[in-house]
Order: C-alpha cells, then structure tokens, then sequence
C-alpha cells in the first residue's frame, strides 16, 4: 500500500468537497439564512483536514488496484463524515448519526431519510442536501479527475472503483477528457430538467433541487410529501422521463454525440432496461387498476413508481405501501435489478443480470450435455470468462451481505418485511422500502447501530462492494513502499 | 496527436509509456484482451480489443482523424496491410514495422509508392548503433538525425590537438578530407561557425561527413588509435546479419560469426561472402577460445537468449576485449548497469526511440510550416530542419557559395533519391531535393526564412 500517495489523493478530494460546499454557502447568503458561520467553519474543517492530508510527499507516484480501491472508499466516508457537519453545526439535525446517515445516503444517491419534517429545515440545508446527490450521482473522484490534470496517475484504478458496472470503458484514450466527457453530460442533462420543470410552473428552488435528486438518480425532495406533494402531471412526466434517461449508460449518450447510432441501437442493456420497465408498467397497471378505478390514474402511478424504483431513484407519487402484493413484490425485484452500467443508477446493474441469466442458461445446458462449449455474449461480443466469473462472484458477495445486514438488525425487532427491505432499498441505493420504511414513512425510528449498518451497506451498494470489503483485509494495509 | 498503436509487444509498449507521459491521445489495439487491459491500468491510454488490420477494429479506434499509425506486431505483412488500410482509412502519417531481409530493398518503394511516412526495422537500426559503436573510440560522443543517415560526431579540442587554432577553410588543406563542421561548443555558448572561424582549444566541436571520411578524419586527428579490426559476432540471426553485412560493406573488418544451426550457416555463407562462418555453439566456452576470442578487438553477443549473451560478453571482458557487445531484450537496463555492463542493445527500444523521434518531429513541424522533420541536437540547443523543395523554390540551380545565408543558419546536407550528399561550394540544390539546415535560431517555419 503506498500510504502516502492515497493520503494525498484522499486530501485532494476533501479540498474538492470544500469548493463544493460554497453552493450552499451561497444559497444561505441569497436565503438570508444566518448560517453563514456553520458553513465557515465546515469549509475551514474541510480545507484543514484535506491540507493536511495532502502534506506527505509521495516517494513513488505508481498506485494499483489496492491503492485505487482504498481511495474511492476512504474518500467516501471522510466527505460523508464532513458533509453531514452542516445538518449537526446548523441544528438541522442535533445527532451525528443521523446526520450522517442522511449524508451517505445523500452522496450514494439513496435517498432514504431520518427526518420527520422536511420542510421546516432551512432552504440552505435542503439545497446540500439535495445537492449532495448530484455529486454523489457522477462520483467526487471523477469530478476531480474532470478539473484537473494528472498526467503522472495510473488513474484508470480510481475511475474503475468509483464508476458503475461490470465493465468500465473509456469514451476517449484520456481519463480527464473521459471524466470531463461525463460531466459535461451529466450537467447539460440537469440543466434540461431544471429548465423542463420550471416550464411545468414549478417554482425554481424546487426545480433546481428535484433536478439534482433526479439527475443523481437519489430521490430526496424538498417536500415531506415528495413529488405527490406538487399534484403535478406535468412535471410527472418530466421527472419520469428524465429519472429514465440518467438510468441509462453515459457511455450511450456520447455514442450518439459522435452520430454512432448503430451501436447505441445494438446495446442489449438498454433494450433489456426498457423491456422490463414496459412489463413491470403493464403488470402493476392490471394489479392496482381495481384500487385506484381509472385507466389514467394506473397508468401515472405505475409509470412513476416503476421508472423512480428501477432507476433507484426513489421519488413518491403513490404509497405503494398501501398497493397489492404482486405490485409490491415486483418493485422489489426492480429494486435488486437496478439500472443500466455506467449510469447515474444503483443496484446489481441490468447488464450484470443479463450476463448472470445467460451463463446460468449455461450452466443448465451444460448440465444437459457437458462436453458442449458455449460462449456468453453481450452485444455481439464475447465476454471474458474472468467477467463472467467476477460477477458471479459479486452476486454471492452481494446476496451475503444482504443477509448478515438483516440479521444484525433484527435485533431492532422490527417486522420482517421491515427488516428486509430496509436493507435491500439502502444496499440498492433506492431510498423506501416497505411496511415501516415505506413511502410515506422514514428511517428515524432505528437505533443508531442499525442506522451505521444500513450506511455502511448504503456506501457498499454505491461502490460496488469490493472498496470497501478490501478495506478489512489486511492484506490491502501491507506496506510495499 | 492521436496516435494509434497497433500490436503491443515490446516496441509497442515502449512506444505507449513515453508518448502518453507526453500528452498524445494514444489508442491501443491488440488481439490479447489482457495485455490490453494491463496497458489501460498502467497508462492513460484506450484499447480496443481486436485484429489491427481489421477495418471495422481501425474504425473503432478512430483511425480517420488519427494524424500517426504504428503497426508494430510481429508480423511484417500484417504491419504493411494495416498500414496501407489505415493511410486510405484517413490517417495521416503510418509507421510499419518490417523486419524480414528480404523486404529490405523494397523500403524506398513503401515510401514513394505505397505512402508509408517510415519503416522501422528494429534489427537494422540496432545494428546500424552496434556499427557506431564498433567504429568509433569510446571517447567520441555520436548523435544521429535525419532517420539515422546522418551522424553528428563530438570531438573535444585540447591544446596539442592539431585543429587547435586552425581556421576552418584550412581543414581540407591540411588533411585532405571534407567535413562539415556543424556546430562548436564554447564554454557554455553554440556557436554555427562561418569558414573564417577559429577553433581554440577548449572547444567541443560537431562534425558531420559521410561515415567512411568521418574515421578518416578521426584517423588523421590520430583520436582513433585503437583501431578495431577483428570481430566475433554470436549468433546469425537476422541482427548477426545486418551488422556483419554493414560492416563487410565498410570494409577494413574481419567479420567471424559463430552460429548452431548448420542451415542457416550455409544461407550466412550465401548471402555474406565476406565473413567468416563458423559452425557452433557460441555459448560454449572452448569453441569461443578456439576460434580466437582472445586475439579479437570486438565481441557482439547477439544470440536469441538474452542471459547468455550478457554472460558471453562479461566473459569476454574478463578476457581483455575493450569492446564487448549484449542484445537484451528483456532484461532492464538499470538491472545491467548495477552489474556493470553498459554495452547493451535492445533492438525494440532503439525501433521505440526513433518512432519516438518521429513524433517528436512531427510534432514541431506544425501545420503551416513546411519544416518535415526537426531534430533537437547539441543537448537541445541546435536544431537540425529538414525541407522539401519543391519547383517554385527560388534558389534552384544556383551554386551554394552563391547563396547568402542568415547568421547561425547552414545548410548541412542535401538528401537526393533517398541518398545523403554532403555539398561542396558548388553543389546546387535541385527541384524535390531535402535540405538538411542546421541553425541556432528558433521557430523557422520556411525555407525562404533561412536566406538573406
């Protein structure tokens, strides 16, 4: 482990949160919010850590894979650990548990909150709040590769820990044009849905943050009613729309930037992503239709609910809590099944279960006649057996974790459906879950054990799991330099 | 730049850790998924996994707006295809790597009529160092530009030398040879001297001649008192073949190689009738004694096997040979010189350095400016221009003593039919000749920039 070259990347990651911080700063002076001082002291804590951080001279400048992964997950913990001071400095939120938990799942883009009453918190801290979705959404480490120029950082070990997916792929042979590429992207996407809500009569503090919430595919809203709160078709729609297209890979986008059509219309991900949102719509429209009486009221609720969970975004129009079983069930299965790779999106990734579904396919066959060779593909091209064995590998890791975080928190004794998906809506960075973690309820009624639980599983959804498990191998501490 | 690397062997990764510490967008294919992976991790660079002579795998890297195309795999005709495909698909200038002998003639054919920008012949061009290093004492500094046809020597001027205090213009008269003096170094300042130039002692002077006249002229200075004669070569390979056959060419040497594989002896003794050929195990001991090793002024290991070659040529040097040659291809070179050796050639490094020149020249020559090639020489302080001449240029058919020149600026060789000329006062430069200028001054874009 190059000790000193991961304090030095982790300083400069906090100096980044620290610019960042000046949004809401900015936001308490146009609000004359009187909160001038809390984000004073926590930019200066910031700046002083990151500095300090950033002191050690690196004898050698080479990272690995180790160093790569302890720095996506050390720098996560530390920005959630000074993100959630503002909530404690301003008395937004008295506990530092909460105010963390609200933090990680702020920058995880999970979106599931402690708060009882959203909308008496100064409009500065909902505005961080909210915020922190939107850098959490594309990833700190990718933006601070966007701004400036590393020529000498093997950076693609970093880039691979912090970007979503099976696979990571570059745009351009650049990593910071690649991370600028993204960030473009991403910003020009964001600005479209602020300026497409405000046309939709939505007041602008509530655009700009419903924007970020969206854009970070994280889901907290500045109303305690979430979007129902707003009854607005047309913003439904925006929001729908948009919650669909920050699902889906980046990589896409920039295919169709650079006019390459055709690959985008060969991507089996994104037709896959697209199949099940149109079944999942189609079934729980025929579920609920006897509840709600009107084709039109099906259809709003179903496409709302189903785009917000299977992009884990987690915005609200209908307390699904309150809908049939099947509907229910089938939101949790969007739920494990995630977004497209390389989106804003959590999850397991619907490309990561496509190469699961068709090498178990395999697998059966094999069973059938086992001399028979077969090859997984996706989009034409083969995928490398170490893919194929990495994911397999994820999802037990995955299915692991699921189940030890439920056990520990049942000793909270809550029912089982609440025990469950606490964990699979936090894991998944979707936001709410069911029975007391529903819709309409909230996480404020765990103890502060089960509530550092869910935001480590929170922080082991957004990063893929392998961060921070290596983390607690001591192999990954032995010094090599 | 983009640059598209085909094939990431030896050269091609060599090729891949300096362009893209210099800030070129650098795409990377090859077939092997996983040396492409481990390229990606390491450098900041693409891969595309795939056939390099495949148009849809060029396509995908981008190849139309690449500005340079390096095929370096190991297969020559794969080289040449992929270059040819990549110089229709768009891409500006295509580097190949062609190694067999048997293609060698055909280079100037590549150039003019297939448009390949350069071959790189990594056996050839390590042979061409091993020869500099065979033909010159220790003691003489040898820079090369100009795609390795011209060398700039780097002679050092004491005070019993008898250039001490000579007039330029004298040279000739004196020694009855013509070089070209192309640069002097006094204390910390360069100097481009006119023929009325005196040299004091003290002064480190660049020469430039063709290679024959530049010994001549060493010999003469009696700087070149070790005269290297005898030469045992190991290992017939296509390297083996090279140096022998450039050193057979020069003339003066008695060439010995020693290689095991009978067939190959027998093609050896076919294509190079000149050398000696030797039927056996360079690697053993009593055939090396018994075939003179002791009585030889040179000892150039170039096997397949890098260890035996380091261990032959320190066995060697044990022995009392002054000059001791190793191929290593793998075997770093910081490793070596912790052990003490220092005369080591990797002919993948030299192939990787000169397309790294190539690119550094390129580079400078910029847009608007007709400047083809430039080269930095004398530690940075010289620039070495290269120009094309096309029919408009004005001074075409005039002698050279005729044309004014700017102060720090002369003309140091005329490339014609791909052969250098080291012009006197009345050569004349003709229509698609290359001039070679050497000059203090910077940013000269034109040919007409350099004239009075």
């Amino acid at each position: 482990m190059n000790y000193k070259m991961v304090s030095k990347t982790v300083g400069r990651l906090l100096q980044a949160e620290a610019l960042l911080l000046l949004l809401p700063m900015a936001v308490s002076i146009y609000f004359k919010e009187n909160l001038l001082y809390v984000y004073g002291i926590v930019i200066a804590l910031v700046l002083l850590a990151g500095s300090l951080l950033t002191l050690p001279k690196p004898k050698k400048r080479t990272i690995y894979a180790r160093e790569g992964f302890a720095i996506v997950s050390l720098s996560w913990i530390l920005m959630s650990f000074f993100g959630a001071l503002p909530f404690v400095f301003s008395g937004a939120i008295p506990s530092f548990v909460d105010a963390f938990f609200e933090t990680v799942s702020g920058f995880t883009t999970t979106g599931a909150s402690i708060l009882n009453s959203i909308e008496t918190l100064p409009k500065s801290i909902l505005f961080w709040r909210s915020f922190t979705h939107w850098i959490g959404g594309m990833g700190v480490i990718v933006f601070v590769l966007a701004i400036l120029p590393q020529k000498d950082m093997q950076s693609m070990h970093i880039l691979r820990a912090e970007v979503p997916g099976p696979t990571v792929g570059k745009l351009v042979s650049k990593t910071t044009v690649t991370a600028r590429i993204l960030y473009i992207i991403y910003g020009v996407l964001t600005v479209a849905e602020i300026i497409a809500l405000l046309c939709c009569e939505m007041p602008l503090y509530d655009s700009v943050t419903t924007a970020f919430a969206t854009a970070g595919t994280g889901g907290f809203s500045v109303k305690n009613a979430s979007i129902a709160a707003y009854n607005n078709l047309g913003a439904e729609v925006v929001i729908s729309l948009f919650m669909l297209l920050f699902g889906i890979n980046f990589n896409l986008f920039y295919l169709l930037l650079i006019k390459q059509f055709k690959r985008v219309f060969k991507s089996e991900e994104l037709w896959t992503y697209l199949a099940v949102i149109g079944v999942s719509v189609l079934l729980i429209i025929f579920n609920i239709y006897p509840m709600v009486e009107t084709l039109g009221t099906a259809l709003r609720q179903a496409g709302f609910q189903v785009i917000s969970i299977i992009t884990t975004t987690g915005f609200v129009t209908a307390d699904f809590g309150q809908w049939p079983a099947m509907s229910q069930m089938v939101l949790v299965v969007l739920m494990f099944l995630g977004a497209c790779a390389g989106s804003t999106g959590g999850g397991l990734k619907v490309g990561r279960m496509i190469i699961l579904v068709k090498a178990a396919f395999r697998e059966l066959r094999r069973a059938i006649n086992p001399n028979r060779v077969k090859a997984i593909k996706l989009d034409g091209a083969v995928i490398e057996k170490d893919v194929v064995i990495t994911t397999s590998t994820y999802f037990v890791i995955y299915m692991f974790i699921i189940g030890i975080s439920a056990l520990i928190l049942t000793i909270d004794n809550f029912d089982f459906t609440t025990t469950v998906t606490a964990v699979v809506t936090c894991i998944n960075n979707v936001g709410p879950g069911l029975a007391a973690v529903g819709p309409v309820e909230n996480f404020a009624d765990f103890s502060n054990f089960s509530k550092l639980v869910l935001s480590a599983n929170m922080l082991i959804g957004r990063l893929e799991i392998f961060p921070i498990i290596i983390l607690f191998m001591r192999s990954t501490w032995k010094k090599t330099s | 730049m983009k640059i598209i690397i085909v094939g990431d062997g030896k050269v091609g990764a060599t090729l891949v850790e300096h362009l893209s510490l210099e800030g070129h967008d650098i795409i990377v294919i090859d077939k092997n998924q996983k040396v492409i992976e481990q390229m990606v991790n390491s450098y900041d660079v693409m891969g595309v996994c795939g056939n390099g002579a495949s148009y849809e795998v060029q396509l995908e890297a981008g190849v139309s707006d690449a500005q340079l195309f390096v095929a370096a795999t190991s297969s020559d005709e794969l080289n040449i295809l992929s270059c040819l495909m990549a110089k229709k698909a768009g891409a500006e200038h295509t580097i190949a790597r062609v190694r067999n002998p048997d293609y060698l003639k055909q280079v100037p054919f590549f150039k003019d009529e297939l448009g390949l920008s350069m071959i790189v012949n990594p056996e050839l061009d390590a042979a061409n160092e091993i020869a500099k290093v065979l033909r010159f004492p220790n003691a003489i500094n040898i820079e090369t530009f100009y795609r390795g046809l011209v060398d700039l020597a780097e002679v050092k001027i004491d005070a019993n030398n008898p250039l001490c205090d000579m007039q330029l213009t004298d040279i000739f008269d004196k020694f009855n040879v013509r070089i070209l003096v192309c640069a002097v170094q006094r204390k910390d300042e360069v100097i481009i001297p006119h023929g009325d130039f005196i040299l004091k002692a003290g002064d480190r002077i660049h020469i430039t001649a063709p290679r024959g006249v530049l010994v001549n002229f060493m010999k003469k200075l009696k700087i070149y008192k070790h005269r290297t004669k005898d030469i045992m070569i190991t290992g017939g390979g296509k390297m083996g073949y090279y140096l022998a056959r450039q050193l057979c060419e020069t003339g003066g040497y008695n060439v010995k190689i020693i290689e095991n594989d009978m067939k190959r002896c027998e093609h050896l003794c076919e294509i190079l009738p000149d050398a000696d050929i030797i039927f056996g195990d360079g690697t053993d001991r009593a055939v090396l004694l018994e075939q003179g090793l002791e009585g030889q002024d040179a000892f150039v290991a170039l096997t397949t096997i890098d260890e035996e070659n380091i261990i032959s040529a320190m066995y060697a040097n044990s022995l009392g040979i002054s000059k001791t040659v190793a191929k290593v291809n793998r075997v770093s070179y910081q490793v070596l010189e912790s052990i003490g050796m220092d005369s080591a050639f990797s002919s993948k490094a030299i192939a990787a350095n000169r397309i790294i020149a190539f690119v550094r020249a390129l580079e400078n020559s910029g847009e608007e400016s007709s400047v083809q090639t430039l080269y930095k020489l004398v530690g940075g302080q010289v620039e070495a221009l290269e120009f094309n001449i096309n029919a408009d240029f004005s001074e075409i058919g005039v002698p050279l003593k005729d044309i004014k020149l700017k102060e720090d600026t002369l003309i140091a060789c005329i490339i014609r039919n791909h052969k250098v000329i080291y012009p006197g006062g009345n050569d004349c430069i003709e229509k698609d000749d290359s001039l070679v200028v050497v000059t203090k001054r910077n940013h000269i874009s034109s040919i007409n920039e350099i004239f009075e």
